[in-house]
């Protein structure tokens, strides 16, 4: 099989072994798991590079498997231009991310976590970009919020970086829900999840009534990840993370991922007038705040957060544009921001680590002492600022060019080349500011450490990106124009239209802009100070932040007092609610059904015995809650409930029912009376009278409903689907007993479920009593002394006979019981009654010292058996638990059908023995432990 | 005999549901065996009652009972019977941890006079 058939999967997986393994490395060396991570994402590369001929060969690669056809899943995923040029980009960068982290994580930072965060991060973008299927890419949609809200609070020891952590979740998360919907509702209208379908659906899709929700939906998702106004707030926060993870999530990654969505859906949902207000309004008014605000952040880090906002705005404004050429102005910025701010982000990780801080007031003349930076950090800048040779100029000259062909569109469009305009006057300045306040602008002033050089890898990364820049920005033609066509290719899935990368396009308006915009940038760089002032008197107040919390703290209130009023931190009154809520909605299904109540099916007579039966346990029920104060009395009385519910059985044919009641009602009692030993014997008396009288009418209609609902089904025939059991009985599972078959073959999941909740029941119980101690009472309700003789010698020898009869028993029931009345479950209680009777009677040492088997041991056992029985069946080759039906065809092997059904059964009969002999043995060693505790309490 | 059993069935969840909304754990522990009790009976009964025809296969056999639902309330049986252990330790837990046997964890003043009797 040629690799280009499975290579995809394993690019977006493999960073997310490289997690876990950077996160086992570290154990063995502080640096081990950055190597690792650079290991895993040049493998990662190398996996990508046979593929990457494809899109430039004009074809899209997808790799497909089904994975839930049910709801449209599968596990897809594609590459083509716009794929590549992501998962390069996302690969490489992070390939430097990870060289430059090395060297800025101090000792004391965990290297381990931090990778394996940033691992999981880049699968997850990985995923996003190369998936086909638009439901898996949601589900890496989620995991890059989940995964980046981990890298924002690496430092949890910093308020900051918790607070920011949570917001950027809470925005990209609710975003993420909001995706969903909009992908929901766009398979629904196209018919398909897969992107090859819906991107060709797009005149269908746009023309569809659900269109306007679809597209405000995926928006939502856009503009949350992207920071778009106004959602953008929450990306300044995230800058409490530490500056690799910035420069990675804020450049190429992160919040790329929107933009990538819109570039994605742009052939599917692009070009109608609703696109263009909303895309377009958002990135007009989020290009303007971010290049404004940023001006005026005097922490480095604050100014290129704003600083990336308004670029994601830019894109998104090129997109909203709606035209094919400012989609390809669009892809071209993408590259350019990523690359320079990358690098510019690592510049401003280098000063802090150097310098020991990120404030512009106090940072100045670092030129002399680290001039290297200072030249990386200007050619950066300067590219971000849109200077000439340098690839921001290209992308925004393309950019101005789009808004002034813009403006075209409608009578108020000329506004647009105004406001960018403006907006590009504030990038100026702030790039200005970055370099000219930190590198020059006088002698630093009482830094926390002496500057100097940072080492040598440091730099690297930023070397790279910046020769980058001016690369790109110098010589188009010989560097991007390839990629970038093919990336434009895939992001229109057309032939992309003519467009030129040369930087001088002529005398045009375009070039003015730019001249403008670099000219009065410096203007209002020169009055600074001034605008500072003002911007602290009337915008410098205004926080997206407040609104956040407001809205934040508005939600809690709303959803506290909606919970409050159900739920009083009391279990009667939520009990009341529970019960009274069933209550209701059974009376309105009575009422409004117009059927007649009870139907016209023969009833069975009454007979002297079972009218006697019915009394007695009427009386004992009334009984048990008349004495329930009375707690050892009321436990005798409810025993007497159970006993006849047995008879009930009998008569009833139910065989199987009795048996199992029977010996569950002994362990129950035994278990109970326990119990209670530890418990008050006397419940106290109620004082809300009110109360007692609520319950009681609420008790008396309820059990008055379950009654008439249980006549309205008893008086009415029906056609029961279990024919087929009693047919498929002997044939099909090879037992005449048809409960058991059901049990061990028919149902046979179920069964091991439900020996699971009895393992993981008894296993809790465990868990619960051990080393818990109560006070121990020598005395009874009525102050009587307790008996000491704990081990009367009658009933010691008399068990001790009776063990082995009674394993016996068990062994007998256990065998005929797929033809029989029995079966394992029944067997295992009777087991567990023999054990445990062996306990009470002789003590839990005496016992334990001849019964050399751990109970969890058993548990384990029965579960595996249970579990084994089924893998078999698997191996051979049917599905799991499979009826063995088949094998008693094959003439030699017919009777393994038996052994199998009979293996299940085992199984479940070790975890009934397990379960109920951990737990009352468990409950027994309490009252041997709590005697010790008052024993020494007594000494004390 | 139908209504002898829809009666039976009824008085178990009325006595059941009473229970259960005590303050106290063990009698919740009791109204919630009763609770189980009367759920069995119904899903049982929802077979339709039939007697002296167990559902063994056996070629004299004039008819069976319904199977399906003996099976169902067998495991039920067995799953109450867990859970009626899971609670009533919970319950010693709760009063080991909390000093008293309120549902809520409350009143610890006031059940510690109670046992002082």
């Amino acid at each position: 099989m040629s690799l280009l058939a499975f290579n995809l999967p394993i690019v977006a997986l493999l960073p997310f072994v490289g997690a876990a393994l950077a996160a086992w490395a570290s154990r063995f060396h502080r640096v081990a798991s950055a190597w690792v991570s650079a290991g895993i994402t040049v493998l990662a590369l190398a996996f990508l590079a046979p593929a990457i001929s494809i899109p430039f060969a004009g074809e899209t690669l997808i790799q497909s498997w089904a994975w839930m056809p049910s709801i449209g899943l599968d596990f897809a995923f594609r590459l083509d231009g716009l794929a590549l040029l992501f998962a390069l980009l996302i690969l490489v960068i992070g390939l430097l991310i990870i060289i430059y982290a090395r060297y800025y994580l101090s000792t004391k930072d965990s290297m381990g976590r931090f990778f394996a965060y940033l691992m999981m991060f880049m699968g997850s973008m990985l995923g996003i970009v190369l998936s086909e299927n638009l439901l898996q890419l949601v589900v890496f949609w989620e995991l890059t919020s989940l995964s980046s809200f981990l890298l924002i609070s690496y430092w949890q020891h910093r308020q900051d970086a918790r607070h920011g952590a949570r917001m950027a979740l809470a925005i990209t998360g609710a975003g993420g829900l909001a995706l969903l919907g909009g992908v929901l509702l766009l398979g629904h209208v196209v018919g398909s999840y897969n992107l090859t379908d819906v991107l060709a659906a797009g005149d269908m899709i746009k023309n569809h009534e659900l269109y306007l929700p679809i597209l405000v939906l995926i928006l939502l998702g856009v503009f949350t990840k992207s920071a778009q106004f106004p959602f953008h707030f929450w990306l300044p926060h995230a800058m409490a993370a530490p500056t690799p993870v910035s420069a990675y999530l804020h450049s190429a990654t992160m919040v790329k991922a929107g933009i990538f969505l819109l570039a994605r859906f742009f052939p599917a949902l692009s070009g109608t007038p609703e696109w263009t207000w909303i895309v377009g309004t958002a990135g007009l008014l989020t290009f303007m705040i971010g290049a404004y605000t940023a001006m005026f952040k005097h922490d480095l880090k604050g100014l290129l957060a704003y600083s990336t906002i308004s670029h994601l705005g830019l894109i998104t404004l090129l997109f909203g544009f709606g035209t094919q050429m400012a989609a390809v102005a669009a892809i071209f910025h993408i590259i350019n921001h990523a690359t320079f701010k990358a690098s510019l982000f690592m510049v401003a990780g280098i000063i802090d680590h150097e310098t020991g801080t990120r404030d512009m007031r106090k940072l100045s003349g670092l030129l002399k002492y680290m001039p290297h930076t200072a030249v990386l950090a200007m050619i950066a800048a300067a590219a971000m600022a849109g200077v000439p040779l340098m690839n921001g100029f290209l992308s925004k000259e393309m950019f101005f060019e789009q808004a002034v062909f813009a403006t075209e569109t409608s009578a108020w469009a000329w506004a647009i080349p105004v406001l960018v305009t403006l907006a590009a006057i504030f990038s100026v300045a702030y790039s200005l500011r970055f370099i000219h306040d930190v590198f020059f602008n006088g002698e630093p002033k009482d830094l926390p450490k002496v500057p100097h050089e940072p080492p040598r890898f440091m730099k690297i990364p930023v070397d790279l990106l910046v020769v980058i820049c001016l690369a790109v920005g110098i010589l188009p033609m010989f560097t991007v124009a390839p990629i970038l066509a093919v990336a434009v290719a895939g992001t229109l899935q057309a032939t992309p239209p003519e467009y030129s990368l040369s930087i001088w396009h002529g005398f045009n308006l375009p070039l003015v802009m730019s001249m403008l915009a670099l000219a009065l940038g410096v203007g209002v760089y020169m009055i600074r100070e001034r605008l500072y002032k003002l911007h602290d008197q009337i915008l410098g107040r205004v926080d997206a932040r407040v609104g956040y919390n407001a809205l934040l703290n508005a939600t809690l209130t709303l959803s506290l007092s909606v919970t409050r009023r159900f739920d009083k931190g009391s279990l009667q009154h939520a009990s009341v609610w529970v019960i009274g809520a069933g209550l209701v909605a059974g009376v309105i299904g009575f009422m409004t059904v117009d059927a007649p109540l009870f139907g016209d099916r023969a009833t069975l007579p009454i007979d002297a015995a079972s009218l006697t039966a019915a009394i007695v346990l009427i009386a004992a029920t009334i009984m048990t809650v008349l004495v329930h104060r009375q707690r050892f009395l009321s436990l005798i009385s409810i025993g007497v409930v159970g006993l006849i519910i047995a008879l009930g059985f009998v008569k009833f044919s139910a065989p199987d029912l009795a048996l199992t009641q029977l010996s569950v009602e002994i362990v129950t009692i035994v278990m109970l009376l326990l119990a209670l030993y530890f418990l008050p014997q006397i419940t106290p008396k109620e004082v809300s009278k009110l109360r007692l009288g609520r319950d009681g009418v609420i008790a008396v209609i309820t059990g008055i409903g379950v009654t008439l609902m249980t006549m309205a089904v008893l008086t009415r025939d029906f056609a029961p689907i279990s024919e087929f059991f009693l047919e498929n009985s002997v044939p099909g599972g090879g037992g005449t007993n048809v409960v058991n078959v059901i049990l061990v073959d028919f149902r046979g999941i179920d069964t091991l479920a439900e020996i699971v909740v009895l393992a993981l029941a008894g296993l809790g119980i465990y868990a619960m009593l051990e080393g818990m101690k109560l006070p121990a009472r020598d005395r009874d309700a009525q102050g009587r002394l307790w008996n000491p003789d704990t081990h009367p010698a009658i009933m010691q020898t008399l068990t001790r006979l009776l063990l082995p009869l009674m394993l016996l028993v068990a062994v007998f029931i256990f065998l005929r019981g797929h033809n029989l009345p029995g079966g394992g479950f029944i067997a295992g209680l009777i087991a567990s009654v023999a054990l445990i009777v062996q306990y009470l009677a002789n003590g839990i040492d005496w016992t334990s010292d001849r019964l050399k088997v751990d109970m969890h041991t058993v548990i384990a056992y029965g579960l595996l058996i249970g579990t084994g029985t089924g893998l078999v069946s698997i191996a051979i080759g049917f599905p799991f638990l499979t009826s063995t039906f088949e094998y008693l065809t094959w003439p030699v092997v017919g009777k393994f059908e038996v052994a199998s059904a009979i293996a299940f059964d085992i199984g479940v009969f070790l975890v009934v023995v397990g379960a109920t002999v951990l737990s009352l043995v468990q409950l027994g060693k309490l009252s041997r432990a709590s005697h010790d505790y008052a024993a020494q309490q007594e000494k004390n | 005999m139908e209504w002898l059993v829809a009666i039976v069935i009824g008085v178990m969840t009325s006595a059941g549901v009473y229970l259960t909304l005590r303050a106290r754990t063990f009698p919740v522990v009791l109204g919630l065996t009763l609770l189980a009790y009367s759920a069995n009976v119904f899903l049982f009964a929802m077979g339709r009652l039939t007697i002296g025809q167990p559902a063994v296969i056996d070629a004299a056999a004039a008819g069976y009972g319904d199977p399906l639902p003996q099976a169902l309330v067998l495991t039920a049986i067995v799953i109450a019977f867990g859970m009626t252990a899971f609670l009533i330790v919970l319950a010693l837990k709760a009063r080991s941890e909390l000093g008293n046997d309120h549902v809520d964890g409350l009143h610890r003043s006031h059940d510690e006079q109670e046992t002082k009797q």
